[in-house]
């Protein structure tokens, strides 16, 4: 990327993305890179170390979650974690049935799985959203069939932030016998989860969500529920996950979740402020400008509008320029031809959908943050809007 | 991503607009599929004398159009005409690979404007399109 010769100040608001680690994560992982480097399954001391250290921060992730510890798998991260959860368990109980429920909205890892498993001969049903990106509970009950064996809906929606009722959900799954999974990568930490209020099965956590490490992540398995390893090659992980464990990683994942849970209240009230003053202002401050996601049922840290006549790459070109990350349902930042499948399912046109923009906060953030995108964006939609065929004074 | 030559096109696009009376409109491309470009020409002896664009799109989208109307402008119609997509992504010192295909219309607006100007005196010409996805695509 170009210089960035006017930039300010640097505002990251692309949380939802990825987010740094935390100083005091990175602490409690230095050790285990070169001190305290055993693998957790010798015999020996520098085994028991890791082994121990394991345990800890198993104790911890689980705790985040309301789980108990040894219902928590560790994975290479949330991608792996809905693969194992989804596939394991179609695999499992495939001789109980061969259908397979999901939503239109879901993260592509637990998409592109359910893709892969129709290519298996599995039948899915994929349900539809509203036009705030929410899930009627109802579609999934009628959805439900005697062959159903897995509901796989996401808890917080990653691009809009769409809050789903997994609580309704799972206790519709739960009375006609079907296992549920959620994906809660950007949920958890965020907002409240406990997996047995919520009648959860299965659930997945990624770390660098929760400024923890990249390269790491979990799937919390109720007890009782038996999956097909995904990975084989050893017993790690109770036999449902082989290969020796990336101990630094589980490490800062663990202390990054105990922070999470501890700051949870006072931070969720905090970023929901500043998550509403963003939303106001660029309302506001902007002509021809909609929120993308439910006005209410919303992650505290999502922020998604679209920008009519604009399209999303050429204002996230200029932001960065300015010193602010956010990020785009964009074609070209989806990587494909078509905008975001999510902001399709919503309703809105290719158009509209070209132009969104995401803006996900964050620790780092503060007003003065959401003050400077509110001072730098309009001029920005200004100039690219005079740019534009599009819209009021092209003369189309 | 982008080079510095794409990023100067981008941030600093010349020629951004659109002529009053024009010689001829070239309108490519579609707003469903996220760009949109539209040129229009003032056209003196048979030499492109002045153009200016509109672009909705990705940055490769609007600093093509920026550059397309820098090579073209005081080329006779000929000339412009044998510009082609390649032409404008090499003269900004490449684009990346995905952008080659979807936002890389320029081009082909400057030559529809051509022929639309050619229609407007009566003359019938051929365009040759490039291929590109797209065109393929189609929603």
């Amino acid at each position: 990327m170009s210089s960035q010769p006017n930039a300010q100040r640097q505002v990251y608001l692309d949380h939802s993305a990825t987010t740094p680690v935390r100083p005091e994560v990175l602490a409690a992982m230095l050790p285990y890179f070169a001190g305290k480097f055993g693998n957790a399954s010798s015999v020996h001391r520098w085994g028991y170390a890791a082994r121990e250290a394991i345990n800890d921060a198993r104790e911890k992730v689980a705790s985040l979650i309301e789980a108990s510890p040894n219902e928590i798998i560790f994975t290479s991260g949330g991608t792996e974690a809905d693969n194992l959860a989804i596939r394991g368990i179609a695999h499992a109980r495939k001789s109980k049935g061969n259908h397979l429920i999901t939503s239109q909205i879901e993260h592509h890892a637990v998409l592109h799985t359910f893709e892969a498993l129709q290519k298996e001969g599995f039948e899915v049903t994929f349900v539809p959203c509203d036009k705030y990106g929410l899930i009627d509970p109802d579609d999934v009950r009628r959805a439900i069939r005697k062959d159903t064996i897995l509901v796989s809906i996401m808890h917080g929606q990653n691009e809009v932030g769409t809050v789903e009722p997994i609580k309704q959900i799972g206790e519709i799954a739960r009375e006609h016998g079907v296992l549920f999974h959620t994906d809660a990568v950007q949920s958890a930490g965020k907002i409240p989860i406990d997996v047995k209020d919520m009648n959860v099965d299965l659930l997945t956590l990624s770390s660098h969500k929760i400024y923890g490490p990249k390269g790491v992540g979990a799937l919390y398995v109720r007890r009782g529920v038996r999956l097909t390893p995904q990975v084989t090659g050893g017993a790690h992980e109770r036999m449902r996950r082989a290969g020796t464990e990336n101990v630094p990683g589980i490490i800062g994942f663990g202390e990054a979740s105990r922070l999470a849970k501890a700051e949870l209240p006072e931070e969720a009230e905090r970023l929901s402020k500043l998550r509403d003053k963003l939303i106001e202002g660029l309302l506001r401050e902007i002509p021809d400008v909609a929120l993308n996601g439910h006005p209410v049922l919303r992650l505290p840290h999502n922020v998604n509008v679209s920008v009519k006549y604009l399209e999303g790459e050429s204002i996230l070109l200029n932001l960065d320029r300015m010193g602010v990350a956010a990020s785009s349902g964009s074609a070209c930042t989806s990587g494909s031809l078509e905008p975001s499948h999510v902001l399709l399912a919503m309703g809105l046109s290719h158009e509209t959908a070209h132009g969104s923009l995401r803006f996900s906060l964050g620790m780092s953030n503060t007003e003065e943050d959401v003050d400077y995108v509110l001072e730098i964006l309009p001029p920005i939609v200004g100039k690219l809007r005079a740019m534009s065929p599009l819209g009021p004074g092209s003369g189309l | 991503m982008y080079n510095e030559k794409v990023m100067d096109h981008f941030f600093n696009p010349r020629n951004v607009g659109e002529l009053e009376n024009p010689d001829g409109v070239g309108q490519v491309g579609n707003p469903v599929c996220g760009d949109m470009m539209r040129i229009t020409l003032r056209i003196k002896d048979n030499r492109i004398e002045d153009i200016k664009f509109r672009t909705f799109g990705c940055g490769a989208a609007i600093a093509t159009s920026s550059m397309v109307t820098e090579l073209v402008k005081g080329l006779t119609l000929e000339e412009a005409l044998e510009v082609s997509n390649k032409q404008v992504a090499e003269s900004l010192g490449g684009l990346p690979p995905q952008k080659l295909h979807c936002s890389n219309l320029a081009a082909e607006a400057v030559h529809a404007a051509i022929q639309d100007y050619y229609k407007k005196q009566g003359i019938d010409i051929e365009i040759k399109t490039e291929e590109h996805e797209h065109q393929e695509h189609g929603h």
